[in-house]
C-alpha cells in the first residue's frame, strides 16, 4: 500500500499505462469472444491463438517474408502489417469455420470449446516447433518510438504505448458503433436473437456467420500486431492471456458488446494497480474478481440471466 | 393425399398455381411431423389451414420456409420447385412470412425491425404507407421492438413482410391473444391485401375471423391434409368442420 | 452436457446381458493386471502410470460423462494433492498412507470451494470457471513457497506402507496402486449404479425437469464435484509417489485438457472409455516423448478429429457397435 503513496506520478501513470494496455487488449479479445458466441454458440478457445497468430504473422511478414522470397531486403513494415496480418488471421478463421466449426453447430456447445481447444493446442505446438517456445522481438516502428509529454500530467509516457489503447479504443469503439447503429449491425443483433427466422426472412446467416467469425479472429489478430513489440512474439503467448480472457469475460457477462469492452479495460486498469500495491497476487487478481462476482452475481455484471 | 385436392372448387384462373404443395414430409430431428401434405393456392387466392393444434400446420408454413431439418415431396412456387433451395433464397421469391410467435428481433428498434428484411420484389409498400397503415409503428418507432404490446407487435410482424414486396404472404395465428378491436383491424388489413391481389395462406384458430375472408380451407390431421371445404360448400359442410377441429 | 445420443448406461436388460460377457473379461483383466510384475513383454512402470492417469480419467468421467459437467480445471486437483502428499513425505516424513489420505483431503477441500463457486453458473461458463479457478491455483503453486516453483518437489520418498512394506520394490508399489486403482474404480462404478447415479443422469438430461421433480440439483451437483475431484486428488498423490515428484506440469491446463482427452477418446459416459483412453494417451506420449512440441500438435490434431468425427470414443463406438449387432440378431 505504501507503494501506492510513495510513488511519483510519473511511476503510478505509467503503471497504470501498462495496465490500460492490458486493459485493452482484454476489451479486444473479449468483444471478438462475445461478438462470436453471441452468433455462433461458440466459445472460441483459439481466440488466444489467433492473438498469437496475428503477432507472429507481423513478425514473419517484417523478418522472414524476404528470405522465402529471395530478396532478403524487402519485408512488411508494421503500418502494412497492421492490416494484413489480421487479414491473414481471418482468411484461415474462415476457411475453418465453413469446412469445420460449422459441423458443431447442431452439437452440444461444449463441443465447439473443445474443438477450439484442440485446434489453439494444434497452432500453439506448430509455431511452437518451428521457432521455438522462447519469444522473438518485434521492434517498435519509426514513427511511435520515444516518448511523448503530457504537460498537463507533468509525465512522458512511452509514444508506442499510448498509442496501443488509443488504437485498441478506436477498433472497439467503432466496432461499438457498427454493432448498435449500422443496419449491418442489425443483421447480426437479429442473428445472435433469431438466426433460424432471419433466414426464413432471406437473409444469408451461413455466410454472415462465417464473416462474423473472420471479424472476430480479425479482432484478435489485430490486437497480435499491436501486441508485438510490446510483449516477446512467442507461441505461448496467447494461451496465457485467453485464460484471463475467459475470466474478464465471465465477470462481465457475454449479454452487451459495450459491457465486455468496459468490462475488460476496467480489469486491465485493476490488475495494474495491484500490481503496484500487492506485486505476487497481480496474476490472480482477476480470478479473485471472478469468484467474488460469481457468488454476488453470477449473471455477470452486465449479463443477462442464465 | 391428393384426392383432397381434386374436389371441385379451385377457382379457375390460368396459369400455374402461386403456391403448390404435394405429397410433403417433413422431420424435426427424428421426428417426423408432416406425413404428405397435399394443396394448392392460385393467385389473388386466400385460403387457410384449420387443424387442431399440433396437426401440423405450423410446420407445413415451416417446411415452406426451408426452417424444418429436412423435408421431402414437392414444393412448387410458380412452378419453381424449392424444397432443396438453401432457406435464404426462399424468400427472395417473392414470399413473406409471419409466424407464429411473431419473431420480433430484440436488441433491434421497431424501425430497425421493420427494415430489416431485405427487399424482395418491387411493389412493397414504402416506410411512410406503412406508418400511414399502422401509426402505432410510428409512435414507437425507436423503442426497443420487444417491448411494444401484443398487438403492436402483431402489427409490426405483419408491416415489416409488406414492405419487403412479398406478394405471397403466410400468416400464422395472426389474431392469437389480442383484443377484439385490434382483431377486426387485422382482419381489414387482410381483406385489403386480399382485394390489392396478395396470395394468403392463412392458419386461424379463430374460425369466425378466417371464415369470411378465405376462398377454400384444408383442414390438417396428423401431418395431412383430410379435408377441403370451399368457401361456397361452408354452409352445408359446417357440421363436419364443427367434428374435425373439436378438441 | 448432452451425450444422450451416445452413451448407453442406464442398466438395461440388454445391458445385464453384456454383464455376464462384461464380468468375465475383467476377472481376466484381473488375472492378467495381477500378474504384470512377472513378466516382460510390459513395463510395470508404465502400467502404473495408465493406472494413474485411468483413476484421474475415471474421476473426470463421472463429472462429465455421467454428471453432464465439463470441468477444464480438472488438473488443479490432480496437482494439489500431488503437492500436497510429495510435501508431506519429503518434509515432514509421512508415510504413504497418510500422504495419500491428505492428498485425496486437500483436494477434496478444493472440489467444494471451487466447486461451490463454478456451479453458479452453467454449460460453458461452467468451464470457463473451472478452467479460471484452476489457473488461480496454478500461479499459487507458481509462486508457494512449498512447491519449489518451476522445480517441483522432487525425490519424494516413497516410504514404509502401514510401516512395512518397502515401496521403494516396484513390485510393492504396483501392488498399491492396483489396488487402490480398482478400489477407485469400484467407488466410482457404485456412485453411478446408486439411486444418487441416477438423480445425477437425470440432472444432466434435462435439469429443469429433475428441479421440478423436487431435486436438490445444486447439492447433488456439488457432491459430486467434490467426489470428483477427490478421486482425481487420489490419483495425483499416487503418482506423485510412483514418480517420486510433484511439479507444474501436474497442474497445468494442458493436463486439464489430457484428461478430457483420455474421456473423449476412450468413451464419455461409460466406465471403461476413461481407462481405455487414459492407456491410449499415455501410449501416445511415450511414444512422442523426444518430439518436443510435436506432441502438442498431435494432442490437438487429435481433440479435433474426435470432436468431429468421433464422439463415442473408443468404447462408445464398440457399444453402439454391439448394439447394432443384436439390433438386427
Amino acid at each position: 500500500m505504501e507503494a501506492l503513496l510513495t510513488m511519483s506520478p510519473q511511476a503510478l501513470i505509467a503503471q497504470l499505462l501498462i495496465g490500460l494496455i492490458n486493459g485493452s487488449f482484454y476489451a479486444i479479445l473479449s468483444l471478438g469472444l462475445a461478438i462470436i458466441f453471441g452468433l455462433l454458440n461458440v466459445i472460441n478457445f483459439a481466440h488466444g491463438a489467433m492473438y498469437m497468430l496475428g503477432a507472429f504473422f507481423a513478425w514473419l511478414a517484417l523478418t522472414q517474408v524476404g528470405t522465402w522470397i529471395g530478396s532478403p531486403d524487402i519485408s512488411i513494415s508494421y503500418w502494412l502489417a497492421l492490416l494484413l496480418a489480421p487479414l491473414a488471421v481471418a482468411l484461415l478463421g474462415m476457411a475453418l469455420e465453413r469446412t469445420l466449426l460449422r459441423r458443431l453447430y447442431k452439437l452440444d456447445h461444449l463441443y465447439g470449446l473443445l474443438f477450439t481447444f484442440g485446434l489453439s493446442l494444434f497452432l500453439e505446438g506448430i509455431f511452437t516447433q518451428w521457432w521455438g517456445a522462447a519469444g522473438q522481438s518485434y521492434p517498435v516502428p519509426e514513427a511511435l518510438s520515444g516518448a511523448v509529454r503530457f504537460e498537463a500530467l507533468g509525465v512522458v509516457l512511452p509514444k508506442y504505448r499510448v498509442w496501443v489503447v488509443f488504437a485498441s479504443l478506436l477498433v472497439c469503439l467503432l466496432t461499438w458503433w457498427a454493432i448498435e447503429r449500422t443496419r449491418l449491425g442489425a443483421f447480426l443483433r437479429a442473428g445472435t436473437d433469431n438466426p433460424r427466422l432471419l433466414r426464413a426472412f432471406g437473409v444469408n446467416v451461413p455466410l454472415m456467420i462465417t464473416l462474423t467469425y473472420g471479424f472476430g479472429v480479425f479482432l484478435a489478430g489485430f490486437a497480435g500486431v499491436l501486441a508485438a513489440p510490446v510483449y516477446q512474439v512467442s507461441p505461448l503467448m496467447g494461451t496465457n492471456l485467453i485464460i484471463i480472457v475467459f475470466a474478464v469475460v465471465v465477470i462481465g457477462g457475454m449479454g452487451s458488446i459495450g459491457g465486455a469492452i468496459v468490462t475488460g479495460l476496467a480489469l486491465g486498469i485493476v490488475e495494474g494497480l495491484s500490481k503496484i500495491v500487492y506485486p505476487q497476487a497481480s496474476a490472480i487478481t482477476i480470478f479473485l474478481i471472478m469468484a467474488i462476482v460469481l457468488m454476488i452475481r453470477p449473471s455477470g455484471l452486465f449479463g443477462k440471466t442464465a | 393425399m391428393s384426392n383432397a385436392n381434386s374436389k371441385n372448387g379451385l377457382r379457375s384462373t390460368s396459369g400455374v398455381p402461386m403456391l403448390k404443395v404435394d405429397d410433403l414430409h417433413a422431420w424435426y430431428g427424428e421426428s417426423h411431423i408432416l406425413h404428405g401434405v397435399s394443396f394448392e393456392v392460385r393467385e389473388g387466392e386466400v385460403v387457410t389451414l384449420l387443424g387442431r393444434n399440433g396437426a401440423g400446420r405450423t410446420s407445413t408454413l415451416r417446411a415452406i420456409m426451408g426452417m424444418t431439418d429436412r423435408c421431402k415431396g414437392v414444393i412448387q412456387v410458380r412452378g419453381q420447385d424449392i424444397t432443396t433451395m438453401p432457406a435464404h433464397r426462399i424468400a427472395h421469391l417473392g414470399i413473406g412470412y409471419c409466424p407464429e410467435e411473431r419473431g420480433i428481433f430484440a436488441g433491434l428498434s421497431t424501425e430497425e425491425n421493420l427494415t430489416l428484411l431485405p427487399v424482395v420484389a418491387q411493389g412493397g409498400m414504402s416506410l411512410d404507407e406503412i406508418y400511414e397503415m399502422f401509426p402505432n409503428l410510428k409512435e414507437r418507432a425507436k423503442s426497443q421492438g420487444t417491448r411494444l404490446s401484443g398487438g403492436e407487435q402483431q402489427m409490426l410482424a405483419m408491416a415489416r413482410i409488406l414492405r419487403t414486396g412479398a406478394r405471397l404472404l403466410l400468416l400464422d395465428e395472426i389474431t392469437e391473444g389480442l383484443a377484439p378491436v385490434i382483431v377486426q383491424r387485422l382482419a381489414d388489413v387482410v381483406r385489403q391485401l386480399s382485394s390489392r391481389g396478395y396470395t394468403i395462406v392463412l392458419i386461424e384458430q379463430n374460425f369466425r375471423f378466417a371464415a369470411p375472408l378465405a376462398d377454400r380451407h384444408y383442414v390438417i390431421e396428423h401431418g395431412r391434409v383430410i379435408e377441403t371445404i370451399t368457401k361456397a360448400e361452408l354452409p352445408s359442410k359446417q357440421g363436419v368442420l364443427d367434428e374435425l377441429l373439436a378438441v | 452436457m448432452n451425450t444422450r445420443s451416445h452413451t448407453t448406461v442406464a442398466p438395461t436388460t440388454q445391458n445385464r446381458k453384456r454383464w455376464n460377457l462384461g464380468v468375465w473379461l475383467a476377472v481376466i483383466a484381473l488375472i492378467l493386471a495381477m500378474l504384470v510384475p512377472f513378466q516382460s513383454a510390459v513395463y510395470p512402470v508404465f502400467i502404473m502410470k495408465v493406472m494413474c492417469f485411468g483413476l484421474f480419467a475415471c474421476a473426470f468421467n463421472l463429472l462429465l460423462g455421467f454428471g453432464g459437467l465439463l470441468s477444464f480445471g480438472h488438473a488443479a486437483f490432480f496437482g494439489s494433492a500431488a503437492y500436497v502428499t510429495a510435501y508431506l513425505c519429503k518434509e515432514l516424513g509421512f508415510g504413504p498412507g497418510l500422504g495419500l489420505l491428505a492428498g485425496m483431503g486437500t483436494s477434496a477441500i478444493l472440489g467444494a470451494i471451487i466447486g461451490s463457486i463454478a456451479i453458479r453458473r452453467q454449460g460453458i461458463y461452467f468451464a470457463m470457471v473451472t478452467l479460471a479457478l484452476a489457473q488461480f491455483v496454478y500461479f499459487v503453486a507458481l509462486q508457494a513457497p512449498f512447491t519449489g516453483g518451476e522445480d517441483g518437489i522432487q525425490n519424494v520418498p516413497r516410504g514404509l506402507l502401514f510401516g512395512v512394506i518397502d515401496l521403494s520394490d516396484d513390485t510393492a508399489m504396483y501392488y498399491l496402486i492396483l489396488a487402490v486403482f480398482l478400489a477407485g474404480v469400484f467407488v466410482v462404478h457404485r456412485i453411478v449404479n446408486s439411486h444418487f447415479g441416477e438423480v445425477l443422469m437425470a440432472i444432466r438430461e434435462n435439469e429443469p425437469r429433475a428441479i421440478s421433480l423436487g431435486y436438490e440439483v445444486s447439492r447433488v451437483k456439488l457432491l459430486v464435484f467434490v467426489l470428483s475431484a477427490t478421486l482425481a486428488g487420489l490419483a495425483g498423490s499416487l503418482k506423485a509417489l510412483l514418480f517420486q515428484i510433484a511439479s507444474l506440469a501436474d497442474v497445468h491446463w494442458h493436463a486439464s485438457g489430457e484428461v478430457i482427452l483420455m474421456t473423449l477418446l476412450g468413451g464419455m459416459g461409460t466406465l471403461l472409455g476413461p481407462l481405455v483412453g487414459a492407456a491410449m494417451v499415455v501410449t501416445l506420449h511415450s511414444y512422442l516423448s523426444g518430439v518436443g512440441a510435436w506432441s502438442t500438435v498431435i494432442i490437438g490434431l487429435v481433440f479435433m478429429i474426435c470432436v468431429t468425427a468421433f464422439r463415442r470414443g473408443v468404447i462408445g463406438e464398440i457399444y453402439a457397435w454391439l448394439q447394432r449387432g443384436k439390433a438386427r440378431s
